[in-house]
């Protein structure tokens, strides 16, 4: 027991030293994670690399070393799932060759404040980098091509800038969906299916878009074959379509230079655009407040796909239009533009005129702090949660609850935590007046060890304390003997 | 308090009314805060993005109900298991949701009273307090609005409320217990479906070992079982992006287009209560905790084990729909050729969803002296008779 107090206090006293962690050709990057703790950065060597890496930690950064051209690639064979698959806040991803997995290359799942930078995707399954359920993010100098659906796919996110990645030969290059507070800006999207998407898709727990900027891309030649998997929202998209707004709300587009799709160079629409998917009452399926600011728009609409066509033989043209305004609210007046003269049109006579002409103000949408920042976890904290989790949930302190009051087992057990730590794993049962106690033997031998010290070291002021700071426990310094 | 009434039937067994006596301790999970029981969990310190209750591992729940008090909840314990809420005494909502079965009846199709049979299988009712509709079509938006339908359908419970409230207030002991939980409101139809509501609501598992690993304590899944969760999350596999935790439910429609059993025709799911085409075979996505107890799966309980379970998402994207329909199928329901093994390491996974640590003390005796052992097996000894489609609100 005294090893154990000792043990801990000096896990609590250690300062966290960031290390860094070299994996070299034929090691696995796996391995390094696992033994990475809060702040480590894993350096990746030159070399080949066959597995799928998950990050379950947070503030790890995942960096590939590049020697004169040489990249560290991630190899999937088209066998491997995903590349790199991370929850853990502050996680960063860069310089990574990453080909041939069979779904996305860099995936997130609630991970916040994540960046993805410096990475080459190639044909690399279903997305190449997508971020979802995230806070406060950020993707930059990427290069991705090859992709069945969206190359970059930021899917119910918030506070997220999408900056200087090429994305090409893939269905969509950029999809914005469901999410709110997004920048799309120097980026360069040619020879996709269609170019940037910004997306409701109806159907997900996260149903709004808004607030988004899409600004000074290179929106080029998006005329390559839809081929999205059969069934897949993407593969619904017409060929040839530079940009699309499916029933977002204040999507702002400006000093974006869009030439050479085939079908439209920007498209409005509300969520009938994508048929044959089940309906969400709960999705809002009207563009609203959209707004057109400058852009640099020609030669779009040269081979519009069938629909587009006989739209615009409705005016008697056979080409394209720079910019449609699909049936329905797309054509209401919520939606403005500048210089609307300039453009070959569908749909917008019944808009109004932008108030502003530009988006300027708004450097970025990455928030001035990190989001959601969590206390770094010690030891100690974890093994306090366990207890307030777990445990506390039948152990009052000095009541009886489910369980027998802790103070009434710190009588029984004071100088004997392995005691406890036993008869975690195997509770037999002692008091007639009282249930069984489930087991707790899928704890690990030291969990519950630890877990017991801790409960026996409970006191009211302790308890006080975690009250008083809602949940951050104190810590259990002294036994009680 | 439960423990004193276990001892107490032991003892006494023609116990008066004034021996009852509603815990007063909340059910684990909960503490106690200004007279009502608050959920409380690890989950509960986490954000989750636009409070949505879901993402990733540490990743905040939806809203709970909860603020019941310790009475209320107790006295619903009893509601729950006591068949004189059917209307021929034989059948408590117990009989179709049993603790042992993770609160299901391991049947295909429930069987009500007279042995009749309901249209779908029963759901788990495990953390069902934090759901927005409830029901495998999603057709009630609350516990009170859902647990109309089995009390008074025909062939579920058979009851009505003129019945189901004389028979209660005919009760001495439980218009005591109603006055404990509830005061001067007394017994209404009202407090009868918050008693259950607030029953309902306490049945939490979030306590798995998936949930240490999700909590940081990775060393509590095997290799095989990481593997499997990692499989889980791919978007290869994709099964959490529906079942989405930490409830493993993302709560929304899904068409999958699953099959019927042998000569059932097929159910057309929420396009039934929205009337919307779309929407048809489409069912809400089950939470998939406790998974590992709740067989045979689907709402039609058309699959014996999860080996075939998660098989049918490999089959190819509607391979299962009748000749002649269409369904417009989710899109994440694609073909992605997951291999045996594969298949193998998600039931691994699924298997550590497994957490019963906080489940509720079944009653030894029920206020109305009804046998609660009996409505317990009534699934097992009642007699089938034809299927009868009776229709639930
Ligand atoms: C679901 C409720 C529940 C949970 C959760 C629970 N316990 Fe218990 N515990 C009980 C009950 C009930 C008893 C009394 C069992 C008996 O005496 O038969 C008990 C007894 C004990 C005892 C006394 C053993 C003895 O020899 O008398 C200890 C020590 C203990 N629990 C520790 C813990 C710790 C540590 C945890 C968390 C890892 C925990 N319990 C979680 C319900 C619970
Ligand atoms: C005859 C068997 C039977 C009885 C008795 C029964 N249920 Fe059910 N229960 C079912 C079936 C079957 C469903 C699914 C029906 C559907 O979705 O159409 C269900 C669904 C539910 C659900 C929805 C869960 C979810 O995830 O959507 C809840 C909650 C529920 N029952 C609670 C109760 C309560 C409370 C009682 C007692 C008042 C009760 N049940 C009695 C069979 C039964
Ligand atoms: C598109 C959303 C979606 C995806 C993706 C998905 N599921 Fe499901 N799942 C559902 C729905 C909806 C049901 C209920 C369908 C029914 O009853 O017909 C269900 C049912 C289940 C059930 C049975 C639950 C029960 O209580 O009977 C299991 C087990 C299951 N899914 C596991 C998985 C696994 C494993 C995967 C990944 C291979 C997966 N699911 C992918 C939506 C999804």
């Amino acid at each position: 027991m005294k090893k154990i107090t000792l043990l801990l206090s000096l896990l609590l006293c250690m300062p966290v030293l960031a290390n860094d962690i070299v994996v070299k050709d034929g090691e696995s990057i796996q391995a390094a994670v696992n033994k990475a703790v809060n702040g480590d950065v894993i350096l990746v060597q030159p070399g080949t690399y066959r597995e799928s890496v998950y990050i379950d930690k947070d503030n790890i950064t995942l960096r590939g070393v590049v020697v004169e051209g040489e990249w560290p690639v991630m190899e999937g064979d088209h066998k491997l799932n995903d590349a790199i698959l991370y929850s853990g806040n502050n996680v960063t991803v860069e310089w990574l060759k990453i080909m041939h997995y069979k779904g996305n290359a860099i995936m997130g799942q609630s991970g916040n404040n994540y960046v993805i930078r410096n990475n080459w995707i190639v044909d690399t399954g279903v997305y190449g980098i997508f971020p979802q359920y995230g806070k406060n993010g950020l993707i930059e100098y990427n290069v991705l091509s090859g992709i069945e659906d969206a190359a970059i796919y930021v899917g119910m996110c918030d506070n997220v800038d999408v900056k200087h990645n090429e994305v090409f030969d893939s269905v969509a290059g950029i999809e914005i969906e469901n999410t709110r507070h997004a920048l799309v800006e120097n980026n360069y999207a040619h020879n996709n299916t269609a170019g940037i998407l910004v997306f409701i898709t109806p159907g997900l727990p996260i149903k709004t878009a808004y607030d988004i900027i899409v600004r000074n891309n290179f929106v080029v030649n998006n005329n390559t074959p839809n081929f999205g998997a059969p069934g897949s929202i993407v593969s619904k998209v017409p060929v040839g379509v530079g940009m699309v707004v499916m029933a977002a709300d204040d999507v702002k587009i400006e000093g974006n230079i869009i030439t050479g799709n085939q079908t439209a160079g920007i498209v409005i629409t509300d969520l009938a655009f994508v048929t044959d998917v089940a309906s969400d009452t709960e999705s809002e399926p009207n563009p609203d407040n959209i707004q057109i600011l400058d852009n640099l728009m020609f030669n779009n609409g040269a081979d519009p796909v069938a629909e587009v066509k006989a739209a615009m033989l409705t005016k008697f043209k056979t080409t394209g239009p720079d910019i449609l305004a699909n049936v329905g609210s797309a054509q209401e007046p919520d939606n403005c533009i500048l210089n609307a003269e300039r453009y070959t049109s569908f749909g917008i006579g019944k808009w109004s005129k932008c108030d502003i002409t530009t988006t300027a103000d708004v450097k970025t949408y990455l928030l001035p702090a990190d989001a959601a920042p969590r206390e770094i976890e010690t030891d100690a904290d974890r093994v306090a949660r366990l207890y307030k989790g777990i445990c506390a949930g039948c152990h009052a302190y000095n009541l009886r609850m489910i369980g027998p009051p802790a103070m009434a087992i710190q009588a029984q057990y004071y100088d004997n935590p392995q005691g406890i730590a036993d008869y975690l794993a195997n509770p037999v049962k002692k008091r007639p007046d009282f249930p069984p106690m489930p087991s707790q033997g899928h704890l690990s031998e030291e969990l519950r060890l630890k877990v017991a010290e801790y409960m026996l070291c409970l006191s009211p002021k302790k308890l006080e304390a975690v009250a008083a700071t809602q949940g951050q426990v104190a810590k259990c310094e002294k036994p009680s003997n | 308090m439960r423990c004193w009434l276990v001892v107490l039937s032991l003892c006494c067994a023609a116990a008066w009314a004034d021996d009852w006596r509603l815990k007063t301790v909340c059910p684990p999970g909960f503490v106690s805060d200004s007279g009502v029981c608050r959920f409380s969990s690890l989950y509960s310190d986490y954000p989750s993005l636009q409070d949505a209750g879901m993402g990733g591992l540490k990743v905040g729940l939806p809203t709970p109900r909860d603020g019941f008090t310790a009475q209320q909840i107790d006295l619903g314990r009893l509601l729950f298991f006591d068949p004189m809420l059917s209307g021929d005494g034989s059948v408590s909502c117990a009989s179709c949701h049993q603790p042992d079965k993770g609160f299901t009846d391991g049947r295909a199709l429930s069987r009500g009273i007279h042995g009749q049979t309901a249209e779908r299988s029963a759901p788990s009712l495990w953390n069902v307090g934090f759901l927005q509709t409830l029901f495998w079509d999603a057709r009630a938006s609350s516990l009170e609005q859902q647990l109309l339908g089995p009390l008074y359908a025909e062939h579920e419970m058979g009851n009505t409320p003129e019945q189901l409230l004389a028979s209660l207030r005919g009760n001495p002991i439980y218009t005591d217990l109603f006055k404990q939980a509830f005061g001067d409101k007394g017994l209404t139809l009202d407090t009868i479906y918050t008693a259950l509501a607030a029953f309902e609501a306490s049945l939490i598992s979030l306590n798995s070992r998936y949930d240490l690993y999700a909590h940081g304590f990775h060393e509590v899944l095997s290799e095989p079982e990481i593997e499997g969760m990692n499989i889980f999350r791919s978007f290869v596999a994709r099964c959490g992006e529906c079942h989405t935790p930490p409830l493993f439910t993302n709560q929304q429609l899904a068409v999958l287009g699953t099959p019927e059993p042998a000569g059932r025709p097929l159910d057309i799911g929420a396009e039934g209560p929205t009337g919307d085409r779309s929407l048809r075979g489409g069912f809400k996505v089950p939470t998939l905790r406790n998974i590992e107890l709740t067989a045979p799966y689907m709402h039609s309980g058309r699959f014996k084990t999860l080996r075939e379970t998660v098989e049918f998402y490999t089959k190819g994207r509607g391979h299962a729909v009748p000749e002649g329909e269409h369904l417009s199928i989710h899109w994440h329901i694609w073909d992605p050729k997951l291999t045996d093994t594969e298949l193998d390491r998600l039931v691994d996974f699924l298997k550590t969803l497994t957490d019963q640590s906080f489940m509720p003390v079944i009653p030894e005796r029920v206020p109305s002296g009804l046998s609660v052992a009996d409505a317990l097996d009534h699934s097992e000894t009642v007699e089938s008779t034809p299927v009868a489609m009776g229709d639930s609100p």
